[in-house]
């Protein structure tokens, strides 16, 4: 049986004189497949069609996330005159509505202070994400510092790093005033200069050839 | 005294009697005249015997359609080599482990409800209201750390008897995926009682996934659905903990066991490689191989943690 099968898999080669046996079974003159051959193939594609019509978009349902960026969202968060130059004050608020205690952020927001060359006019809202593993970092008002009670890493007044295993500085939110109101917007990052750019997730550099290791993802907003 | 079946089982369905039972004569009837019915047998001592025969009648009954028992006794009572002990019953061990897991993970899942608002109150409502709820929870968060400490040692005992070499090589690779398997399964478990302890562990251990270059920041936001850590993120955990993984590690378990008693253990590497006490190998794989079966002896040790020992020309002593 398993002999005849083979016989009839292989291709039939016309002999180059007058054939003196009959074809194989299941050829006819001329023909380069059997029609078992073409029925494995046909089946084997029509079951390939059907696995595939299944996982395609069972994996594109589970991988969609990754390039759906949410509405942006801005929060009121008090007025002006709420924060000063020379501290931070906490601000806890929503960016994700419907979800409870962990659709919220916490921001650490002053003012801009001319003493540090920063544009003035201007309201800083600092993320307490620690830039290392995402650990929440507390201000320090004695230090002047942000610390981090996971790996010890410390940052300035401003965020920068100055000590500890931190990649970078830490993450801004977007912030602008109406009518006196300081409202609150999308996450992004900056680099050691404190240039903004899209938001990486912690313990990912920023700023030079980092940008192109750590590619800027599409469920992230452009920088200000 | 009639018997049980009698009583129970209506006369058409009965079973015909043989020739020699009770009530049926050994030589046979004359064709013209019609078998009598069975004489209702009156020793009462018949109904236990046929009792205890029962299991095994259901048991053969079973087994004529299944024909199981020849692959059953052939991997029961299959030779394991001189020098077994009782590093061997780790791996058992390891897979008692996961079932402790996946019964109590089932039992946990009607209690549990995978919401960002409400997964903390369920949880808390597991361990301070259900009947043995704490315990049941427990079993299953000690059980995890078991199961991974027992899955490395049983990858220690593997690895210093050289138990991957060939031909087990692919059985060293299903087991290393097994482990990733369970590395998983004890990460996304870790975020399911959503308090702050797996909150954060949580956030730490999707940043440290995103450190990868290049493919790090995608694979973040795949983790948690999303940029943010969220309601998603737990639905995620929660599917890939209870129905993706489990799937697999079960698939793969029987691709492992399979591999095992086809294969064969090996012998321990200070065992005196000599003439085989038993039986001649038969090939390669055989080389080394004596007497003793693997059931009871082996058997007996991973299951019950107890070794039945050294009847049969020493197990664990040689």
């Amino acid at each position: 049986m398993a002999e005849d099968a083979d016989k009839i898999n292989q291709p039939y080669r016309a002999p180059d004189q007058v054939r003196t046996e009959p074809p194989p079974p299941g050829y006819f003159e001329g023909e380069s497949m059997t029609r078992r051959k073409v029925f494995t193939i046909a089946s084997q594609a029509l079951g390939g069609l059907a696995g595939a019509a299944i996982i395609l978009p069972a994996v594109g349902f589970a991988v969609a996330p990754i390039f759906h960026r949410g509405k942006e969202r801005w929060e009121k968060i008090g007025k002006v005159s709420d924060f000063t130059e020379d501290t931070y004050r906490q601000v806890v608020f929503t960016e994700t509505p419907g979800i409870g205690d962990i659709g919220k952020q916490l921001a650490y927001v002053r003012q801009s202070s001319k003493e540090l060359g920063e544009e003035p006019g201007q309201i800083v809202a600092v993320s307490n994400r620690c830039a290392h593993l995402g650990c929440p970092v507390r201000f320090v008002q004695a230090a002047g510092n942000f610390i981090c009670p996971c790996h010890g890493g410390v940052y300035d007044f401003q965020g920068k790093r100055i000590g500890g295993p931190p990649v970078r500085p830490l993450d801004r939110f977007q912030t602008r005033i109406t009518k006196g109101e300081v409202e609150v917007g999308p996450r992004y990052s900056v680099t050691s200069q404190l240039k903004p750019v899209r938001a990486r997730d912690p313990g990912e550099f920023t700023g030079g050839v980092w940008e192109y290791l750590y590619p800027p993802r599409p469920s992230t907003f452009p920088p200000p | 005294m009639p018997k049980l079946s009698d009583l129970l089982v209506p006369a058409p369905l009965r079973k015909t009697p043989k020739p020699g039972e009770a009530g049926v004569p050994t030589t046979p009837a004359p064709q013209d005249l019609k078998s009598a019915p069975p004489e209702r047998p009156t020793d009462l001592g018949r109904t236990g015997e046929k009792a205890l025969e029962a299991p095994m009648e259901a048991t053969a009954w079973i087994d004529q359609r299944l024909a199981a028992s020849g692959f059953l006794t052939g991997m029961l009572f299959r030779k394991v080599p001189k020098g077994t002990n009782w590093f061997y019953t780790l791996g058992s061990a390891t897979l008692f482990a996961f079932i402790v897991q996946a019964v109590t993970g089932v039992f946990l899942a009607m209690f549990y409800t995978p919401s960002a608002t409400q997964a903390y109150s369920s949880i808390a409502h597991i361990n301070n209201d259900v009947f043995l709820g704490q315990f049941v929870h427990g079993m299953h968060k000690w059980g995890a750390s078991v199961m991974v400490i027992l899955i490395f040692l049983h990858m220690g005992r593997t690895f210093f008897f050289g138990a991957y070499k060939y031909p087990r090589e692919l059985n060293w690779v299903i087991g290393v995926v097994l482990l990733i398997l369970t590395m998983t399964m004890a990460f996304t478990g870790y975020l399911l009682p959503f308090d702050q302890r797996s909150y954060w562990a949580s956030i730490v251990g999707i940043n440290i996934n995103g450190t990868g270059p290049i493919v790090g920041p995608y694979l973040s936001d795949f983790l948690r659905a999303g940029p943010e850590l969220g309601a998603t993120t737990l639905s995620r955990f929660y599917a890939i903990h209870m129905l993706l993984v489990p799937g697999a590690i079960i698939a793969l378990i029987g691709a492992h066991l399979y591999l095992v008693v086809k294969l064969g253990t090996t012998a321990p590497p200070w065992t005196k490689t000599g003439k085989p006490r038993v039986a001649e190998p038969t090939s390669d794989l055989d080389a080394g191989v004596s007497g003793n079966g693997y059931h009871p002896n082996g058997a007996g040790a991973t299951v019950a943690g107890v070794r039945v020992d050294g009847h049969n020309g020493g197990g664990a002593t040689a």
